[in-house]
């Protein structure tokens, strides 16, 4: 299968920061779900954003950065325009900040259209309101003219997405796309997403702080610790993670119907740091 | 250790009820948990109990007394919260001696540093640290000194308003374990929010599902895998954390 997103040695650097954010990271994704996990800081979203160029305060350095034909290292700020929300979108965690308060939904849909297609205004509303129906809401007539705060996460977020699949794109970055809904409606969204990035086969790239979402929804995954890569493995095989890192992740986690043992905590190791992500 | 009773509380902003004659019996030493989706009122219980809002009908007692009618430093010194966000909670200007200091002042405490020194040692910070600003520590470090000030008055109950959820799982582990300890250690009284159910299974032994503004069922910590919940809306929220931490 050829790699749609072929990515080696990524690294960016912060201007003025003493240390680089990310540095080595490197993965190849085809038409696949690739998961990326870590805490907070260890450079998850950054990789997500590198990729579009969106760090206009950073300098993104890689050996190869392909998307598709493109060079992304190199594309000019024009090409990019044409790229962002067309052949790669992205979706972000909290749809109350990531829909414009001042316009309806609707239109924000079709405008993700009307940029990238030479369409009149009405071929744009009916691809919206089809695309609404895919992301399983009901009465799409009636959620095109509402405004944001008119509708509920779970409907802000499956509105993202209409938005961001609408272009067809070849890849799509979601960012913590669930981080922000309730539990119960968490999974009607994942499956949404999940369903339509498999159906149009479409590359993802989920960033998550949560292993048991990149373990139900993702083939590859890949852990990262202070803005390196410190393991790579199947999604099936999450459980027998070698890293320590990962394990420390694994077993921090409190589970349903678990002992009540003290939870292990994580012991960080210098080591961790080392560039080839050393561990015994 | 002390037990609270909230009775008959009703909350109202303008023509919007949003919580509705919420009934809950918490006895001493007890840690119980309250779960529910956003907006369904968990935290605003937290807030009625402390008094940060305190326009509210119906009872709240602590070991059978009237919060209203307690002074304000009997109240602070039976009750204290710890808030979600160690991000916010902590004022970025003020170090954290003066954080754990101003309550000790306001509340008339006496040999303060000494209390200052034991809340550092009890959350397992340095004391140094109490010469230290917010963003000098991280955000685990900063979880602790929120508890620290919380517990340098020496209370008997605590709400805790998500005190881990904007935590990664690692340093949640070592909040979560913290917070089991002390309470073996001083014979605390926890009411704490959340909307990790795996959360509240680890941490208490009964907890209440709210959805609406309203109690939907109190159950014991057993009932999330014995699947004895009547409810239907508690029925569908641990199936819906069941079904997500073990999903295909």
């Amino acid at each position: 299968m050829e790699p749609i997103l072929d990515v080696h040695n990524l690294a960016v650097h912060y201007r003025g920061a003493p240390n680089p954010a990310v540095g080595g990271v490197s993965f190849q994704l085809g038409r696949e779900r690739l998961g990326i996990v870590g805490e907070s800081g260890s450079g998850k979203s950054t990789v997500g954003r590198a990729l579009l160029k969106l760090l206009d305060t950073a300098d993104v350095t890689a050996d190869r950065m392909r998307f598709e034909d493109i060079d992304l290292l190199n594309a000019s700020e024009k090409q990019m325009l044409s790229v962002r929300g067309k052949r790669i979108s992205m979706i972000l965690q909290d749809p109350k900040f990531s829909l414009n308060p001042t316009q309806r939904c609707g239109d924000q849909i079709s405008e993700a259209y009307l940029t990238h297609f030479r369409s009149s205004r009405a071929e744009a509303k009916t691809r919206a309101l089809e695309m609404l129906e895919q992301v399983h809401i009901r009465d799409p007539e009636r959620v095109y003219n509402l405004y944001p705060h008119e509708v509920s996460g779970g409907m802000g977020q499956r509105i993202m997405i209409a938005m961001m699949l609408l272009t067809d794109p070849a890849l799509v970055i979601a960012d913590e796309p669930t981080s922000a809904l309730d539990v119960t409606i968490r999974l009607q969204v994942l499956r949404i997403l999940d369903g339509l990035v498999r159906e149009k086969g479409i590359g993802l790239i989920m960033i998550s702080h949560d292993l048991n979402l990149v373990r139900n929804f993702c083939d590859k995954v890949l852990i990262m610790y202070a803005g390196r890569v410190v393991e790579t493995l199947a999604a099936r095989d999450l459980d027998n993670a070698q890293h320590p890192y990962s394990r420390g992740l694994l077993a921090a986690q409190p589970r349903l119907g678990g002992a009540r043992t003290p939870l292990p905590v994580l012991e960080r190791q210098d080591s961790w740091l080392e560039p080839d992500g050393a561990h015994p | 250790m002390k037990s609270i009773s909230i009775k008959q509380l009703s909350v109202s902003f303008g023509a919007v009820t949003v919580l509705h004659d919420v009934d809950l019996e918490i006895a001493a030493g007890e840690c119980f948990g309250l779960v529910g989706e956003s907006g369904s009122g968990k935290s605003t219980v937290l807030r009625c109990a402390s008094l940060l809002n305190a326009t509210w009908s119906g009872k709240i007692e602590i070991d059978g007394k009237d919060i209203r009618t307690m002074s304000i430093q009997e109240r602070c010194r039976t009750m204290q919260m710890v808030f979600q966000d160690p991000y916010g909670s902590l004022h970025p200007r003020h170090s954290i001696r003066s954080a754990l200091e101003l309550g000790l002042i306001v509340n008339k405490v006496d040999d303060r540093e000494t209390k200052m020194a034991q809340a550092m040692r009890d959350v397992g910070l340095p004391v140094e640290f109490l010469d230290r600003y917010p963003h000098q520590l991280s955000g685990g470090q900063r979880q602790r000194v929120a508890i620290a000030r919380a517990l340098v008055l020496e209370p008997h109950l605590l709400l805790l308003d998500e005190p881990t959820s904007a935590l990664d799982v690692s340093v949640q582990a070592e909040v979560l374990n913290l917070l089991v300890r002390l309470r073996e250690e001083k014979g605390l009284t926890y009411l704490m929010v959340s909307h990790d159910l795996a959360v509240v299974d680890h941490m208490c032994g009964r907890f209440a599902i709210m959805q609406h503004g309203r109690i939907a069922e109190v159950l014991p910590r057993e009932a999330i895998l014995d699947g004895s919940a009547r409810d239907p809306y508690a029925r569908e929220l641990i199936a819906a954390s069941i079904e997500y931490e073990r999903a295909i």
